[in-house]
This record gives structure tokens, C-alpha cells and sequence, in this order.
């Protein structure tokens, strides 16, 4: 119980880091702290007791498998999940750049000040 | 075991992520954020997932040089002279009301090591025999689960085109007849005056 | 005459320093083998497209970091990223609706042959190879984009400054 309460803090302080900070850098590493948060609790969520991983190598009965295998589905939902991360990075990272070639700097209250 | 070794592993987390927060340096907070990053992957490597474990590792380092290359270059220093107080303070009060809610919550969900799996023990027993692949993660992206995969190429797909369509310094209009360069991320222009620089 | 300048020369301003540039020449040979080995053997052992893909891309990116980015533009060109990217986005909607014909969308149609074979599990190693390509060539693309605008916003600020 404790693990998936320390999972949800570092949750927590990602969104923090979203909302509270100025610099528009600051926001973007807030939010792949959420995303890093996440997975880990989904992974966590699937883990089994003395757990292998579900892949099957050649001397391996199914029994084994299907006894002490960890849960495959979050690690499918996972995989995706990581990668979807970075292509919403590289689009937040483009927008920021030309946020900086308009206004010179990275820093949200200057940029609401500013801003017509 | 298992459970104390990913305990030491989220408080490290934690610490790493109060670090990346706080400090005024944007390149320490990403080197910061890049420590995180890593330790998530050990924390997928005792959790049995190889898979999950190599992608993370890889992806972080990509979201590291991207961070660094393209903003760090340009502002390395985060000068916030003043709290936004309304801001802070009403995130404080309400993550705090969602901390104990969250605990509330936690204490329903399947204790630590005994997953509730009625789906998944299906795809265990049946899926070698049923795709042909050793690898049961591959089998159920691909196969068991493949419109999620196409759903999430799509994704990618466009996130990198709205990228480039962000990025693009040229419009696409033919000013004139003779206008007939290709536009795309670099023109020929800009490649010969790197070249120009070089030679020198 | 100006002749062509040697790209991947040692001693040539871009780029890094002789001792990047030499391990950099013997490393990365294996770091394209070891993407491809996770794509190619993604049915087996642990990885597949996404992991073997930004192994790739990675590749790539270390070229340019230790060569200058003509070196890196003169392997893959932007239009050749383009061109691989929206290829393999297509095939991999076009060959799902293949699997029409013999039943359903996405269905495994070829042969599942022996198990722990290279060549079993049907049509999975193709989504795999198809899934590395498509990433490696967008991730590339995006780095290239993002840090040639990184490069061209400092020198605006640069010039802003001297007009001051």
C-alpha cells in the first residue's frame, strides 16, 4: 500500500511543478515527471510475487509461465505510452520555441503580460 | 525484497524530484529529471518488464538531449522574483485534500504481488499457441491488441507533424515562377551557408 | 577551385573534439546492430519496433552531435525521413486491411511456422520492422528540426543585441 502512496506523491509533485512554477521549462519537466509517475504505477499495479517476466525461452514448461508470470497486459499498455510521452514532448518543446522567438523569454508572467 | 528495494527506489525519486523542482538552474533540473527517468527504469527492471525497461531508458535519453539541445542553448537560468501566492497556495490545499483521499482510495485496490488477472491469464496460456510468438508482450501489442498499436502510430505520426508544421519558417506559396525550391525543415540556402562557414 | 570538404575528417572545426570523433567512428557500427537486433528479434526477446526504433534514431543523433549535421544529412536527408516515415505509417494501416480478405482486421495471416524460429509469429516481425522504421525516421527529423530552430532563434537574439 505504501508503494502505490509514494507513486501517487511523485504524481503529485509533477502537477505541482505544472501548476505553480513560471518558466514555461520548468512546466514541460513537471509534466514528464507525471508521465514517468504513471507508468510506474501501472507497472506496479501488475506486478506478481516472485514474478518472472512473460517471455518464453526454450526449456520452459507453460506451467512456469502461467504460475510465476507477471501480468503482460499493463506492459503492453505501457510500451505505448512511454513513446506516445515523447511525441507530446517534441510538439510542447516546438511550441515553446516560438513562444521564444516572440517574446524573448521563457517566462509565463511576462508572456500574460505582454500578450496584447 | 523486492518491496524494500523499490521503497529506497521511490524515496531516491522523490528526492530527485524536489531537486528538479526547486533549483533555480534549468540544466540541473533536467539532469535532475533525467535521474528520475533512470531510476524509473531500474524500478521497471525489478518489476520483471525487460521490454518497458530498454524503451524507457532510450526515451529518456532522447527527452534529455531534445531538452537540452534546443532550449537550454538559448536561457539557462530560471529567475522567478516573485511567487504567483495564489497559485502555490491553492495547489498545496487541494493536492493535500487529494493525498488523503488517494490513501482512502489505495487501501481497495489488490494488495502488493497479487494482481487480479482474469485477462491476462488467458493471454499467458494461449498465447504461444495462438500467434506463434515467444514474446507474450510483442504478441498481445501486435496481435492480441493491435488497433491500440495503430491508434498510438497514429498519435506519433501527427505530434511529429504538428511539429514540423509549428516549425516551418517558410510559407508554402510560390511568390514567383521561378520560385520552385522545396520547402522543408532546411532549404538549400541555409545548407551552402554552412558550408560557406566551414571553409573558412 | 574550392574542393568538397571531407565531412568526416578528424580535424575539421564542426562537430566535437578527435576523441569523440574516434570513438564515436568504431561505436557506431554497434549501436545500428544492436537497434536492429532488438527490431528484427522483437518476437523472441525482449524490445521490438519502439525500443529498436529509438535505439536508431539515438544512433543518429549521436552522429550529429559528434560529426556536424551535414555529415548526419548526408546518411539520411530530410526528404528520405520524410519519404520512409509516410511510407511505413501507410503500410502499417494497408497491411491490416490485407488481413481482411482472409477474415478479419488485423488478423496474423501468414503461417505461424515453429516456434523460437527467426521466421515464425506470421506477420509480427513485418509490423516490427515497419513500427523501428517509421520511429527512427521521425525522431531523427524532429531532433534535427528542433535543434536547427534552436540555432537560428540565438542568432535573432544575437542580432537583436548588436542592433542595441
Amino acid at each position: 500500500m505504501i508503494l502505490y502512496f509514494l507513486t501517487l506523491v511523485l504524481f503529485v509533485m509533477g502537477v505541482y511543478c505544472l501548476i505553480a512554477k513560471k518558466n514555461i521549462i520548468k512546466k514541460i519537466i513537471g509534466l514528464t515527471i507525471t508521465d514517468y509517475a504513471i507508468n510506474l504505477f501501472i507497472i506496479i499495479i501488475g506486478y506478481r510475487a516472485k514474478g518472472i517476466a512473460p517471455i518464453m525461452f526454450k526449456n520452459m514448461t507453460m506451467k512456469e509461465l502461467t504460475e510465476y508470470g507477471v501480468d503482460p497486459l499493463p506492459q503492453a499498455l505501457v510500451l505505448t505510452s512511454i513513446v506516445i510521452g515523447l511525441g507530446v514532448l517534441s510538439l510542447m518543446t516546438a511550441i515553446c520555441l516560438r513562444l521564444y522567438e516572440k517574446y524573448k523569454t521563457f517566462d509565463m508572467s511576462e508572456i500574460n503580460r505582454l500578450k496584447g | 525484497m523486492v518491496e524494500t528495494f523499490l521503497f529506497v527506489l521511490l524515496i531516491f525519486m522523490i528526492v530527485g524530484s524536489i531537486i528538479a523542482i526547486e533549483t533555480k538552474n534549468l540544466l540541473s533540473s533536467v539532469i535532475s529529471c533525467g535521474i528520475v527517468g533512470a531510476a524509473v527504469s531500474i524500478a521497471f527492471l525489478m518489476l520483471a518488464a525487460p521490454d518497458i525497461a530498454i524503451t524507457q531508458v532510450v526515451v529518456e535519453i532522447l527527452i534529455l538531449v531534445i531538452l537540452i539541445r534546443a532550449t537550454i542553448m538559448i536561457d539557462n537560468t530560471a529567475i522567478e522574483a516573485h511567487w504567483d501566492t495564489f497559485a502555490v497556495v491553492s495547489s498545496l490545499i487541494f493536492f493535500g485534500l487529494f493525498l488523503v483521499f488517494a490513501f482512502l482510495a489505495v487501501q481497495d485496490l489488490p494488495p502488493f504481488g497479487h494482481p487480479s488477472m482474469r485477462v491476462s491469464q488467458q493471454y499467458l496460456e494461449t498465447g504461444l499457441q495462438k500467434t506463434g510468438a515467444a514474446n507474450i508482450v510483442a504478441s498481445i501489442v501486435l496481435d492480441f491488441r493491435g488497433y491500440d498499436t495503430l491508434g498510438e502510430a497514429t498519435v506519433i505520426f501527427v505530434s511529429i507533424l504538428g511539429s514540423f508544421v509549428i516549425l516551418r519558417r517558410r510559407g508554402r506559396k510560390r511568390r514567383t515562377e521561378g520560385d520552385t525550391e522545396k520547402v522543408g525543415i532546411l532549404s538549400e540556402a541555409e545548407i551552402r551557408e554552412d558550408y560557406e562557414e566551414f571553409r573558412e | 577551385m574550392a574542393t568538397k570538404p571531407n565531412l568526416a575528417a578528424s580535424d575539421s572545426p564542426k562537430g566535437m573534439t578527435l576523441i569523440v570523433k574516434t570513438v564515436v567512428r568504431f561505436a557506431i557500427g554497434i549501436v545500428f546492430m544492436f537497434g536492429w537486433y532488438i527490431i528484427i528479434y522483437g518476437h523472441l526477446t525482449p524490445g521490438g519496433g519502439f525500443a529498436g526504433g529509438t535505439i536508431l534514431a539515438c544512433g543518429y543523433v549521436l552522429l550529429t552531435l559528434a560529426f556536424g549535421k551535414e555529415l548526419a544529412l548526408t546518411k539520411m536527408s530530410d526528404m528520405a525521413a520524410s519519404i520512409v516515415d509516410n511510407t511505413c505509417a501507410l503500410l502499417f494501416v494497408l497491411v491490416p486491411i490485407l488481413g481482411i480478405a482472409f477474415g478479419y482486421f488485423f488478423l496474423n495471416f501468414p503461417p505461424h511456422g515453429k516456434p523460437f524460429n527467426l521466421v515464425s509469429a506470421g506477420v509480427i516481425p513485418l509490423y516490427n520492422i515497419l513500427i523501428g522504421l517509421k520511429v527512427t525516421s521521425s525522431l531523427f527529423a524532429i531532433f534535427l528540426a528542433l535543434s536547427i530552430f534552436g540555432r537560428f532563434i540565438s542568432k535573432l537574439v544575437e542580432e537583436a543585441e548588436e542592433e542595441e
